[in-house]
């Protein structure tokens, strides 16, 4: 829908704010919208003056939910890497959704990985550990210097203005639509950008100044940027959320990797990590005719119906799409949202 | 389109602060939010605002607008006019923290106060059921964002600290109401609690914070008024309160 949408746009066909027209009072009647829309018919009615129950609104994509985050360990939710006792549940963790989440699955994702892994894999390590880890005094001391830097720049640079040029550098070039040329001009004006950001500054006094969290935060949204640039420019191809003008079409091969980020002095390294094989009992609660699109014909040799390699590479070449696979597409579509 | 728009701002902490003027540009279609965050931008970075989803839902914006108390994401800037001083305050009922950000604690100390759903002993988890009729009867309660602007009108509390520790105030008034009218709920006795614990006695139902409301809930219809109704009903004789009905109808 979003990438319909871009591409309507681009074709001159927007509507006045550079958006689209979405037009339901056409198709339900005034009650259905109010009911089944609430929010929806409230906020339009409250913010544009638009009533969506008899004209229709003009909407745009924007950026929902982030697929990406921090690498965990699936059963026990504690974060790969080097920082014993991190724990990490919800939007912030990654690869729980694969490239696109469906809607309505944050929630229960929260729920279940929220209790069950971050919360009772947390308070599991902190009985375990016994002795409490000691912080060494010099860290103390190191970050807060380090957090009190901003007020201490004098002819620093303006946080918010900062942020708005983070923001409009994403949205053009790692937005919606990608290509390697605005993927690699966005890796440089980040880099560009990452100088002018460890000079932020803040005014005022340290009770509830925004300026100040957003100077310290400035670090951390230009990391993740970095981080999300630089593994869209890797991905040469487009699934889910991520979308390669310049490889449109969806690679099995690629679906076989994750792409983890790490930083080092140079900035952010990213490096392909074979994702674990999907055990073959799970394969095989598919009929093999609706793994066609996603996998590899070698890994499909594990599926039931498998067989050799050049069986299944006919079975995909015959492109029979069954009730099974449209009705899988059926559900897909309705359960989409938010 | 665009223009430039009066602005007039608390600024200051607990021990005290004052107005300062601004003119800040203003675009089509603009909130008072995104106009306080364009002068936060470019004027006064230490500008302390609490908000969150622009949206209307989550309920952190709220101040009080050339004296009313709203949400600064859903008011509108083509609601004044352009030559109009636009006025924003932190909520008075509570204490400042810094410039538009209040200390609202005191909704929470409420809240923690107010005995939770009872679930009934001889139902599992699972085994709970509604009808439809009855999750559309509280539905509207459950519509609350938490903006606390009814608890901030109300002339109760409002200029009124004494009367803080016994009265928890409209936003709790709409949760009893709702667990008094859930059919699973345990507790037998929300509207007494309500009566007794809550403060329920010291509303006169003057409809003020109904009035605020950002999601329109009629907290003094359906939620205060039945629950006084039916304090009575329990409290004195049946005959007595029918009368009180009557009175009231034919006053109204
Ligand atoms: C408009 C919209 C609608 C959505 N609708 C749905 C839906 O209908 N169904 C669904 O399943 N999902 C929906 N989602 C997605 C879902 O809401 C989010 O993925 C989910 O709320 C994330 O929860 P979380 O607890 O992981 O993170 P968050 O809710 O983002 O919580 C992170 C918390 O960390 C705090 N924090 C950040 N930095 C610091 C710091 N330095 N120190 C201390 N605290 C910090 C933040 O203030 C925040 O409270 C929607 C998302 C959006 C944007
Ligand atoms: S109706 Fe009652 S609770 Fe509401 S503002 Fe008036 S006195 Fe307060
Ligand atoms: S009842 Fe209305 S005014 Fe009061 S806190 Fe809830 S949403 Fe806000
Ligand atoms: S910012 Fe959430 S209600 Fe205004």
């Amino acid at each position: 829908m979003a990438r319909a949408i871009n591409s309507e746009i681009k074709a001159g066909r927007g509507s006045p704010h550079g958006g689209i027209f979405l037009d339901i009072a056409s198709r339900r009647t005034p009650e259905y919208i109010r009911k089944r829309l609430p929010s929806m018919y409230h906020q339009f009615k409250e913010l544009a003056d638009v009533d969506i129950t008899a004209e229709p609104m003009e909407i745009g994509p924007t950026c929902h939910y982030v697929m990406g985050g921090v690498e965990v360990d699936p059963d026990s939710a504690a974060a790969r890497g080097s920082i014993e006792g991190l724990f990490a549940a919800g939007e912030v963790s990654g690869g729980m959704h694969g490239s696109n989440r469906l809607g309505g699955n944050s929630l229960s994702d929260l729920l279940v990985f929220g209790r069950r892994r971050a919360g009772v894999g947390a308070a599991e390590y902190a009985t375990k550990i016994g002795e409490r880890p000691k912080v060494a005094q010099s860290d103390v001391d190191e970050a807060v210097t380090e957090a009190l830097a901003p007020f201490t720049r004098d002819s620093g640079e303006n946080p918010f203005a900062l942020q708005a040029e983070l923001q409009q550098n994403m949205n053009d070039l790692v937005g919606l639509i990608r290509t390697a040329d605005e993927l690699e001009q966005a890796i440089k004006r980040l880099q560009e950008l990452a100088a002018r950001v460890h000079n932020a500054a803040a005014t005022g006094g340290r009770a509830y100044n925004p300026s100040w969290h957003l100077a310290l935060d400035l670090r951390n949204m230009l990391l993740v940027s970095e981080c999300a640039a630089k593994a869209a420019l890797m991905r040469q191809e487009s699934r889910g959320g991520h979308t390669r003008d310049d490889f449109p079409k969806m690679d099995p091969v690629w679906r076989k990797v994750n792409l983890i980020c790490k930083l080092d002095e140079s900035g952010v390294q990213v490096v392909k990590q074979d994702i674990p094989e999907i055990p073959t009992r799970l394969l095989d609660l598919f009929e093999i005719d609706e793994l066609h699109k996603y996998m590899t014909d070698e890994e499909l040799t594990r599926h039931r119906d498998g067989g050799s390699l050049s069986d299944t590479t006919a079975a995909s070449e015959g492109g029979a799409v069954n009730g099974v696979r449209r009705e899988t597409a059926r559900l897909a579509r309705r359960r989409r949202g938010w | 389109m665009g223009y430039d728009a009066k602005l007039r701002v608390w600024r200051g902490d607990d021990e005290g602060g004052e107005l300062k003027d601004f003119t800040v540009e203003v675009n089509e279609g603009e909130v008072v939010l995104d106009v306080i965050h364009r002068l936060q931008a470019t004027q006064a970075p230490d500008l302390a605002v609490r908000w969150n989803c622009k949206a209307g839902k989550c309920g952190s914006c709220s101040a009080e607008v050339n004296g009313r108390p709203r949400l600064m994401c859903m008011t509108r800037m083509n609601t004044f006019t352009e030559q109009e001083t636009v006025t924003v305050t932190p909520l008075r009922t509570f204490p400042v923290v810094r410039d538009l950000v209040t200390d609202v604690s005191f909704n929470y100390e409420k809240a923690l106060e107010m005995p939770a759903f009872q679930p009934p002993a001889e139902l599992k988890p699972g085994e709970y059921r509604m009808a439809q009729v009855d999750v559309e009867r509280s539905q509207e309660f459950r519509k609350c964002i938490e903006c606390f602007l009814c608890q901030n009108t109300c002339h109760v509390v409002r200029d009124h600290d004494e009367n803080k520790p016994a009265f928890s105030g409209p936003r709790m008034f709409i949760r009893a109401a709702e667990l008094d009218m859930h059919p699973l709920d345990a507790a037998e006795n929300r509207k007494e609690f309500a009566q007794e614990s809550q403060g329920l006695g010291m509303c006169n139902i003057t409809k003020c914070c109904t009035e605020v409301c950002p999601e329109g809930i009629h907290i003094t219809d359906n939620a205060i008024i039945p629950m006084k109704e039916r304090v009575v009903d329990r409290k004195y004789d049946p005959l007595v309160w029918l009368g009180s009905k009557i009175f009231k109808r034919a006053g109204a």
